[in-house]
């Protein structure tokens, strides 16, 4: 492909753009050098876009046959030492799943971008938060954690994905971006970096010997058993270390709130205007809103005010993010949960009356 | 004067599996397998009758495990008479 | 008086062959095959630039024996990785080396596509008509009438259709640049095996796009033979079922060979011997 002129968005200043497209514009702002992907809806415009800029700053987008030869593609890129990036929602993200697993297995960095939409099966077009246990419980097999991160606006999610490429480079681990069809449809202001991250140095990588060193081998299979446990303990303490390190969360809670509510992503500024409402109400209630998903952030359940006398878990699913909430919580407080599924979204109005019975005061509104 | 023989095939005997396949190719019928058991519970192919041995090199080239190298004698130092020669494969 | 006969190498084992023992079995052609390609690394100065991808059957430990950079695919999964190194590394040759089970079942789709897109990497495929690894059953190659271990009965025609010829289905792709099937039941055709991975790589370094070589093959445990049996079975039985020849050369205008026409006819025939 030839290199045409840039149609890069300027650096330092506010622009309008849609959250697909602005993924990918932050990807490319923090070095990624290949992307690979495959067209599903709520995410093709990300394919669509880096099929655009990739020539133009001399990296490689290929479309390819399958989701599973994306995710493999991109072993291949990762492997060979080149920040790399593929994307799909919930269904494609099934697919990518082995994948994933020799990525970690075999420490490749690599940036994964999930833009939930409603499940199981091929579900709906409609924004979703169910695929929360495929992205922070596993997903593939073996034992590995991703980090993942959960972002609510388009200018987190330029943030969070120039982070994820750093994060990944750091650990030799994949990590991903846990977005929703909303964020990847709307349209916010965002501002890009002018300046591209300091990348490490990948000695490991598969760039050929070059007369200068040995092989260096990208593998994952481990056949004396001896080894594979040892291999396994090296990664877990990989994950320790993540556990310690890259934690993020946003948590406002007012003194004498009476419910802390939990919720990520796009969820998390409906439950805003929600409390904004109690607030209205003279009911005071506080918001963890988790950034990173795994890591998860346990610290910011403990130490709750004494006012506080339950917890409400607003998901855009059945409940899935409500269990590493009864996990952090450890029995300490009731937790209730709200959710809507098959592309339903919660509406500020619906989180005001669960607020009100997770606060005691009056009976909500069933659905 | 009197030449040392020189070893045309060499085995590497321990990494041998004992397939027989070049015992199958020598146009020579010169290899055979060895009643030891080697290190990695085989019995190794071996030849004998190195003087037998034509260089041609096909049992090198059919072995599955790298185990054999094959030589043929340099030319000895001596005016050869015109129009010998015969290339290394 | 005595002299020391001074000795000139006829053959020595290739520098890019790992000084290791493998673990193939005894007499498996996996073991010619490296020490071909690893040659051929040697003869073309490919060692300090290539990038080999290991798939997933017995050549699943291909990364020790081979002295350039080597990755570890997933089962099938091979020739997407050879197009996610070869992508962002065109400098590199990058290569990859396949049994039947990992390239004509789960990994189909990837090497039709790498074909059609004329990804610039090369393709050893190995085709010995049956699933090792695993223990003998049933790969898309093993032929009509064939007892495997998921054929119990032999390969029927009418349940299971019949062997796929993935080299005459890739000719048709125009990506595809050099097609080649080639034996290894004789010194001969070892030499033609040597020949054609040659021009395979020639094909990559040439940039001209796509190339494979499918490499007939024994198995001698699954099969219940002996080594040199199985040989014979590749001769007698596999290259009636899968002709010999070039199916795609960009030397000859991309051409394909009459060859290729005549596959689908001759893959009917029922197999003789095997377990």
């Amino acid at each position: 492909m030839t290199r045409s002129a840039s149609s890069a968005p300027a650096g330092g200043v506010p622009v309008l753009m849609k959250g697909n497209e602005a993924l990918g514009e932050a990807a490319i702002r923090a070095g990624c050098r290949a992307f690979f992907g495959y067209p599903i809806t709520p995410q093709s415009e990300l394919p669509a876009y880096m099929a655009r800029r990739m020539p133009e700053e001399d990296g490689v987008f290929l479309q390819a046959e399958s989701e599973l030869a994306a995710i493999n593609m991109v072993y291949g890129a990762a492997g060979a030492g080149v920040r790399v990036m593929t994307s799909s929602s919930s269904p494609g993200i099934s697919l990518k799943q082995e994948g994933i697993s020799y990525i970690a297995g075999a420490e490749l960095p690599a940036v994964i971008v999930n833009i939930m939409r409603g499940g199981p099966g091929l579900g709906s077009i409609m924004p979703g938060q169910s695929d929360y246990f495929q992205a922070t419980k596993g997903g593939g097999h073996g034992d590995y954690r991703l980090v993942v991160y959960g972002p609510a606006t388009v200018q987190e999610l330029v943030d969070l994905t120039i982070r994820a490429f750093n994060v990944a480079d750091r650990y030799r681990s994949p990590v991903m971006i846990l977005g929703d069809g909303i964020l990847g449809q709307m349209m916010e202001p965002v501002v890009f970096p002018t300046e591209k991250p300091a990348e490490v140095a990948k000695p490991w990588a598969t760039t050929g010997r070059q007369g200068t060193r040995g092989r260096n081998v990208v593998n994952s299979l481990y056949l004396a058993a001896e080894e594979l446990e040892a291999h396994n303990l090296r990664l877990q303490a990989k994950f320790a270390e993540m556990h310690s390190n890259e934690v993020i969360y946003e948590s406002i809670i007012p003194d004498g709130a009476e419910v802390v509510c939990v919720a990520y992503g796009t969820t998390a500024r409906v439950v805003k205007s929600a409390i904004a409402m109690a607030r209205q109400e003279g009911i005071k209630v506080g918001l963890i809103r988790p950034i990173s998903l795994w890591p998860f952030p346990d610290e910011a359940f403990v130490n709750l005010p004494d006012t506080v006398r339950s917890v409400l878990t607003v998901e855009m699913s059945a409940g899935q993010m409500v269990e590493d909430v009864r996990l952090a919580l450890n029995g300490r407080l009731p937790v209730h949960f709200y959710g809507r599924m098959g592309g339903m979204w919660p509406i500020p109005r619906d989180v005001l009356a669960e607020i009100k019975k997770a606060a005691g005061r009056e009976a909500g509104v069933a659905r | 004067m009197s030449v040392v023989v020189m070893e045309r095939v060499v085995f590497r005997e321990d990494r041998c599996k004992g397939c027989e396949v070049c015992i199958a190719v020598c146009p020579q019928k010169i290899i055979a397998l060895d009643s030891r058991i080697n290190k990695l519970g085989y019995r190794s192919a071996a030849v004998k009758d190195q003087e037998a041995c034509t260089s041609c090199g096909l049992c090198a080239r059919v072995c599955p495990d790298a185990v054999i190298s094959v030589y043929r004698p340099a030319r000895p130092a001596k005016p050869a008479p015109a129009g010998e020669g015969r290339k290394a494969s | 008086m005595s002299s020391i006969v001074e000795r000139i190498p006829v053959y020595e084992p290739p520098k890019s062959l790992s000084d290791v023992s493998s673990h193939y079995c005894p007499g498996c052609t996996h073991g010619a095959t490296h020490r071909i390609v690893a040659e051929v690394m040697d003869e073309l100065g490919l060692t300090d630039k290539a990038v080999g991808i290991a798939s997933v059957g017995c050549s699943v430990l291909a990364y020790n024996y081979f002295e350039c950079d080597m990755q570890q695919a997933a089962h099938g999964r091979a020739p997407a990785v050879a197009t996610g190194v070869k992508r962002v590394r065109p400098e590199l040759v990058v290569w990859t080396y396949q049994g039947d089970g990992d390239l004509a079942s789960i990994g189909t789709n990837e090497v039709i596509h790498a074909a059609l897109r004329g990804e610039k990497i090369t393709v050893i495929f190995i085709n010995n008509a049956i699933y090792g690894m695993t223990g003998g059953q049933a790969a898309p190659t093993t032929l009509i009438g064939q007892k495997t271990a998921t054929t119990p009965f032999g390969r029927d025609k009418s349940w299971s259709g019949s062997p796929i010829h993935l080299s005459e289905m890739l000719a048709l792709q125009e990506g595809a640049a050099f097609i080649a099937r080639t034996s290894t039941h004789n010194p001969a055709h070892l030499g033609r095996t040597r020949a054609a991975i040659k021009r395979a790589f020639q094909t990559q370094l040439e940039g001209k796009g796509f190339s494979l070589v499918e490499i007939l093959s024994t198995c001698p445990t699954n099969w219940g033979m002996t080594p040199v049996e199985a040989l014979k079975w590749v001769e007698e039985q596999m290259v009636p079922v899968y002709p010999l020849g070039i199916f795609k050369d960009w030397q000859a205008d991309g051409a394909r060979s009459p060859a290729a026409a005549g596959a689908a006819a001759k893959s009917a025939k029922p197999a003789e011997g095997g377990k």
